[in-house]
């Protein structure tokens, strides 16, 4: 198992500040229960000198992910807010004696949840850019094989260390490093991101020309694609149709449905109901959209 | 005092002692190479003889030659794919199921980069297959059929005399990796249309380092490791005496207690369930309930993560696994979760008990009494969970 130093075991094993603040005026809520780990921060900022009077959380998550919300609040609880907002993620893994490399992204979710609680103590909304493409490569970082394929190609990547520098994947515990490889050599041999889901994949390479909407198996698609939204909206998703041929269906996820796990399970069912619907066996793949220009 | 309770045997097991004591002479006095010549060599190939019979027995083997005994079961697993491979060479297609173990996926997905089709069954939510989508990719371009007995995360059975017998149907060689399986249900092999089998020692109270492949007389081989005439030239290596030894001894005891299992075991587990999910709500079972092996029992806990339960566990001396992402340094929870189509409030929330021979109606009691305020505790501070009961999801996950 982990080699978790002892501070990390004191405030997993004894939290401190693990609880909802009543009178809180901020919250700042990162992650999901899909992806294997949420936070909840709430904060009670005193508005005339701005000190964080009291913090407290709730956390769903592993050892460390408890231990590291639990070290954030005691290392903001005091502070005035801006003092806060300087706040990295290493000072909480040196708080905690150091995190064993693949849960460094522990340390990083307490960060951004204070960064999202003291947005929302100023007013200003974040936007959510949490996306994920294919498979995971690199856990230490959760770095997928979208982000790694899009950054040899657009840098004619051709090593590791090169791929480490530009996106971080491979900079830890090392054992991905086959797996980077096989990545440049898809992109040397210009074939797309190999696994994605396989549905992304058959969507990248086959492209299909759609029916016409006056197609009678098009009105059949889009009447049970629209039965179909309210199930998606209610869970607080969306679907919307792509295109459609007689051996493939392309849709668009958006919202709850999307990110880790939730796209392979919407369009398994998505599948499902189609296949039902329609008396045969058809794909339902997920269109991915063409990547905009990286942030830097 | 803090106990000792280890509930994880899926994972390895505690040699049987009369195992330890059979190997220890190998290392002492017995220390002779079988190949050689001399009276040292002499009386440890004599007791290989003997081992590889036990063995041949654990799994209803009519000769001594079916048993080849290897390093571990992957070992066992790789070597026979790769033989199916090398002596189908006009075949290019592989059939094998979503939530195989690692050493069966790996290789597969090896294969399919160098240009070979591999066919993976999915399963349904309680983790069966479905034999009719099964029966549809078998074909004369199958080169083989590889598929796990029982699953090592909840215990589930596949009909794997079934399915073997389907592939024998169409003239297609069949695998089994029986890791989970063997010393765990009665296997008469010589009764099914099975060609090869792969298990391990250390699943069975033997020591790690051991495994065997079961080949079937007259099914055509090609080993793995050339470079000697040990196992009849099928996997070249000097023998592991000691281990092979101790396997031997293993798998008689471990045959004299498959009552046990389907006796005492079972019980314990069924207690061990029921006790777990008619105290703590928002839990259930994973799997076939009615299928799988007697010593596993996999629990899913809603809205509580996997890793923390097994580190509070640990804390009050259980030992258990968890298919959570965070235990494996993964971000993703384990494929057969996964490919179960387990809730996602759960996904991250799962632990195997995996139960022997060895574990006491006092470990089961214990367990049952600790569990409850574990998950307490880690729901309490849950953001999913207020009250007693979980809130609305919805109100956390990303909004459209």
């Amino acid at each position: 198992m982990w080699n978790y130093s002892e501070t990390v075991k004191d405030h997993f094993f004894n939290p401190r500040n693990a609880k909802a603040l009543e009178d809180a005026n901020a919250v700042g809520d990162v992650g999901s229960i899909s992806c294997g780990d949420a936070l909840r921060l709430t904060l009670k900022v005193n508005e005339q000198t701005e000190v964080i009077e009291d913090a407290g959380f709730q956390t769903f998550g592993c050892g460390s992910a408890i231990a590291s919300s639990s070290a954030l609040t005691e290392l903001i609880i005091g502070k005035t807010v801006t003092e806060a907002e300087q706040l990295s993620n290493q000072q909480i893994v040196d708080y905690l004696g150091g995190l064993p490399a693949e849960k460094m992204h522990c340390s990083v979710m307490g960060q951004e949840a204070l960064e999202a609680a003291i947005a929302n103590y100023r007013g200003i909304e974040l936007v959510d850019d949490d996306h994920e493409e294919g498979k995971l490569i690199c856990r230490c970082f959760a770095v997928d094989e979208g982000k790694i394929f899009r950054a040899v190609q657009k840098h004619g990547l051709s090593t590791i260390e090169d791929v480490i520098n530009y996106t971080k994947a491979g900079g830890a515990c090392t054992s991905c490093h086959e797996k980077i490889e096989m990545v440049i050599d898809e992109v040397v041999a210009g074939k797309g991101p190999q696994s994605a889901t396989a549905g992304e994949d058959s969507a990248r390479v086959q492209p299909i020309s759609s029916l016409p909407p006056t197609n009678p198996l098009m009105q059949k698609v889009l009447e049970i694609l629209s039965n179909l939204r309210p199930y998606l909206q209610a869970d607080g998703g969306d679907v919307s149709l792509v295109k459609a041929s007689e051996n493939l269906i392309v849709v668009s996820l958006s919202g709850a449905c999307t990110g880790c796990m939730m796209t392979d399970m919407t369009l398994g069912w998505l599948q499902e109901q189609f296949s039902e619907a329609l008396g045969f066996a058809i794909p339902v793949v997920n269109h991915i959209p063409e990547p905009v220009a990286e942030s830097a | 005092m803090k106990k000792n309770i280890y509930l994880d045997n899926n994972a390895t097991t505690k040699v049987d002692s009369m195992a330890v004591e059979a190997m220890m002479p190998l290392f002492t006095k017995q220390f002779g190479n079988p190949s050689s010549i001399h009276s040292f060599g002499d009386q440890v190939g004599a007791k290989l003889k003997v081992a590889r019979r036990q063995v041949a027995d654990l799994v209803g083997a009519l000769h001594d030659s079916e048993i080849i005994f290897t390093s571990c079961a992957t070992e066992s697993t790789t070597t026979a794919i790769y033989s199916a491979l090398k002596v189908n060479k006009d075949k290019k297609e592989i059939i094998t199921t979503t939530v195989e173990h690692p050493a069966t996926l790996d290789v597969c997905e090896q294969l399919e980069r160098e240009g070979y089709i591999i066919h993976r069954l999915k399963v349904n939510k309680k983790g069966q297959l479905d034999l009719k989508k099964y029966a549809g990719v078998l074909s004369e371009n199958t080169a083989l059929v590889t598929v796990m007995w029982a699953n090592n995360e909840t215990g589930t059975l596949f009909p794997i005399e079934d399915m073997a017998l389907m592939a024998s149907e169409k003239g297609v060689l069949f695998h089994t990796d029986a890791v989970q399986a063997v010393g765990k249900i009665p296997l008469d092999i010589q009764d099914t249309e099975i060609d090869m089998l792969s298990f391990s020692g250390h699943k069975l109270h033997a020591p790690k380092g051991i495994g065997a492949l079961y080949v079937r007389r007259g099914v055509r081989y090609r080993p793995l490791l050339r470079g000697g005439h040990q196992e009849r030239g099928r996997r070249a290596g000097t023998e592991n005496s000691a281990a092979i030894v101790a396997f031997g001894v293993a798998a008689e005891q471990a045959e004299l207690h498959l009552d046990t299992l389907s006796g005492k075991v079972k019980a314990l587990r069924d207690k061990l369930e029921q006790g777990i999910l008619s105290q703590v709500g928002h839990t259930f079972v994973t799997g076939d309930p009615d299928n799988r092996v007697a010593n596993t029992a996999n629990i899913a806990f809603e809205y509580v993560e996997g890793e923390a339960i097994l580190m509070l566990l640990n804390q009050f001396g259980i030992a258990a696994s968890s298919g959570s992402a965070c235990t494996s340094g993964s971000l993703e929870p384990s494929h057969v979760m996964q490919a179960m189509q387990i809730p996602f409030t759960a996904a991250h929330g799962t632990i195997r008990f995996s139960l022997s021979r060895y574990t006491t109606e006092k470990d089961i009691d214990y367990v049952i009494s600790v569990v409850p305020e574990i998950i307490d505790k880690l729901r309490s501070f849950s953001p999913y969970w207020k009250d007693g009961k979980p809130l609305d999801i919805e109100a956390f996950e990303p909004a459209a």
